[in-house]
């Protein structure tokens, strides 16, 4: 298989597909967003229990491609626990990773987690489906209620 | 005529690209097909030595442009059969050929409580401008069931067709299922109750021999594209009894007799409904990508797409990760796939690193992904210029993308 083929379908992302963590719905949730990508279906849940100004617990459900699936779930492993800023500020990094050049430099200390995504920049068609999971968590956080879709 | 497969391939320069460095697998021309030389040639040249506007100037390049224009309405007119070459009409598309024509028949025909009868397995293109014509005129849309094969419903059409019934507008070849639908069947049974049947010809034209006074349909359309000539061309054909009566769908310049502040007069058929300059260039390449298949043959073009889909399905029914959506009995080229547990857009990426362009996604007909309970099908569709080693690559890489998330 070709590198960037294996760049994309990291055994990480295979994983987080296959076993996703924190899927499922949450008994008692104060924020939540719904996200849809009409481009391909793919449509996700995304719950939060923010206690204060504390994430204590992140769940996701729906379904989606391997992309979307290891993204979403890859994303609630950094979220939970952290404050709403720092939510804020991984979307922002996340953002900034996978709207960069395919060849630019990362920084895989400051990316942690995040820069096994970092291969989907190879394929334009697929940012949305990285995508989905964080814009949908981002209006859960400032509660959007209406159903975000990243085929814009 | 003994056609040679590599001359055949010969004559589209495409698919000799690579993608990625690898030989393009073109499978996806359910989609859009690939243009011959011929008609490359026909659109540069046009563009080259006649471009001008036609119907309108007294000049030379202005005769020439409108001839050919006019040579190309004739020879849609001798491929589907048609009584006159004035209910040939010029559109930008299958989609726009819908749009007027829903438009235009709701106008003409539908009242509040008429109904409209369509099928589980359409296009939104036979879905959507209906919704939107029975919200001005107060008609219903009725939906005839589809069973797990992908078949139609035939007992549930006879229920549901009825004096209410104003018209059945039917896909002939489903686009995500590949089902052939009975519409001779179809259309002798609407007759019976003196209902028109509009027929979706956009993926059987490239397929299938049409002749609407032997099917006796009353409307029929189809997209230029899809038929190996450039985008932005379509037909929509309606027989003169109807077209006569429906208003137009859109006004202004070349649909007119005479125009004033107070009244207007719409031109004859075919140009009332061809308002403005229309895609003089795609109607030219349409007529030469139409002459193009005769020469090749139909029948040709059925046995090579026919032993091409035989081939495939076979292939696809030794895995046992994959399931075909959409197994009639009456099939045209089209192979959608669901792969155990893998998101057709994941499968799409794998397959075009491999050179392998196939569809993936709902392909513009999301109730049927809900009656198979699916989100999306990986569709691999085939032309007469592919082969079984192209088959074979599709499957090689099928193969990894099942290993790669065993």
């Amino acid at each position: 298989m070709d590198n960037e083929l294996n760049e994309l379908y990291q055994q990480v992302i295979l994983d987080h597909n296959k076993n996703p963590r924190n899927f499922g719905t949450l008994d008692h949730c104060t924020h939540e967003a719904e996200g849809f990508n009409p481009l391909c279906g793919d449509k996700f849940d995304v719950q939060m229990e923010i206690d204060g100004n504390v994430i204590k617990k992140i769940m996701f459900n729906g379904s989606g491609c391997a992309i979307s699936k290891a993204s979403a779930s890859i994303m609630t492993t950094i979220i939970e626990g952290k404050t709403v800023e720092e939510a804020e500020k991984y979307f922002e990094i996340f953002h900034d990773l996978i709207t960069s050049a395919p060849d630019a430099e990362i920084d895989e200390d400051a990316l942690g987690k995040i820069a096994v995504l970092a291969g989907v920049r190879e394929y334009p068609s697929r940012i949305k489906c990285a995508n989905l999971a964080w814009h949908t968590m981002h209006n859960a956080i400032i509660e959007n209620h209406d159903t975000i879709t990243t085929d814009k | 005529m003994i056609n040679d497969i590599n001359k055949i391939r010969q004559d589209f320069p495409i698919l000799a690209e690579q993608v990625y460095g690898k030989p393009l697998v073109y499978l996806d021309n359910a989609a859009t097909t690939q243009k011959p030389q011929i008609v490359i040639d026909t659109l540069r040249d046009y563009y080259l030595h006649e471009n001008s506007n036609i119907h309108r100037g007294v000049h030379r390049l202005s005769q020439i442009a409108t001839d050919k224009y006019e040579a190309a309405r004739e020879t849609v007119r001798e491929f589907i059969n048609a009584k006159f070459t004035d209910e040939i009409i010029f559109t930008a598309g299958t989609t726009a050929s819908m749009n007027a024509f829903a438009y235009s028949f709701a106008k003409a025909y539908l009242k509040p409580g008429d109904e409209i009868l369509i099928s589980h397995m359409e296009h939104h293109s036979n879905i959507v401008p209906w919704q939107i014509a029975c919200k001005d005129c107060g008609a219903v849309l009725k939906v005839i069931p589809i069973d797990d094969n992908g078949e139609l419903m035939l007992d549930e059409f006879e229920k549901l067709i009825s004096p209410r019934t104003k018209i059945v507008s039917l896909v002939h070849v489903s686009n995500s299922l590949g089902t052939v639908n009975p519409i001779q069947h179809i259309i002798a049974k609407a007759h019976k109750q003196n209902i028109p049947v509009m027929i979706d010809a956009a993926q059987s034209i490239q397929h299938l021999p049409i002749d609407v006074q032997k099917l006796d349909c009353d409307f029929l359309v189809f997209s230029g594209h899809k038929i190996y000539g450039p985008t932005g061309i379509g037909i929509l054909y309606g027989k003169k009894k109807f077209l006569d009566e429906m208003p137009p769908y859109q006004g202004g310049g070349d649909m007119i007799l005479s125009v004033t502040f107070e009244e207007t007069k719409f031109n004859v058929l075919p140009y009332k409904f061809e308002a403005g300059t229309a895609n003089i260039a795609g109607a030219i390449g349409l007529g030469e990508a139409i002459k193009y298949v005769k020469n090749i043959g139909l029948d040709f073009i059925a046995t090579a797409e026919g032993e091409l889909l035989d081939y495939a399905t076979s292939l696809a029914n030794e895995i046992p990760e994959i399931r075909i959506i959409g197994t009639a009995k009456e099939k045209s080229s089209v192979l959608s796939l669901d792969v155990k547990g893998i998101h057709p857009h994941d499968i799409g990426s794998i397959l075009d690193r491999d050179g392998v362009a196939v569809r993936t996604g709902h392909h513009c007909t999301e109730p049927i992904m809900r009656r198979f309970n699916i989100p999306a099908t990986t569709r691999a569709s085939f032309s007469f210029y592919n082969t079984k080693a192209e088959v074979d690559a599709l499957f090689a890489s099928l193969q990894k993308v099942i290993k790669l998330f065993a």
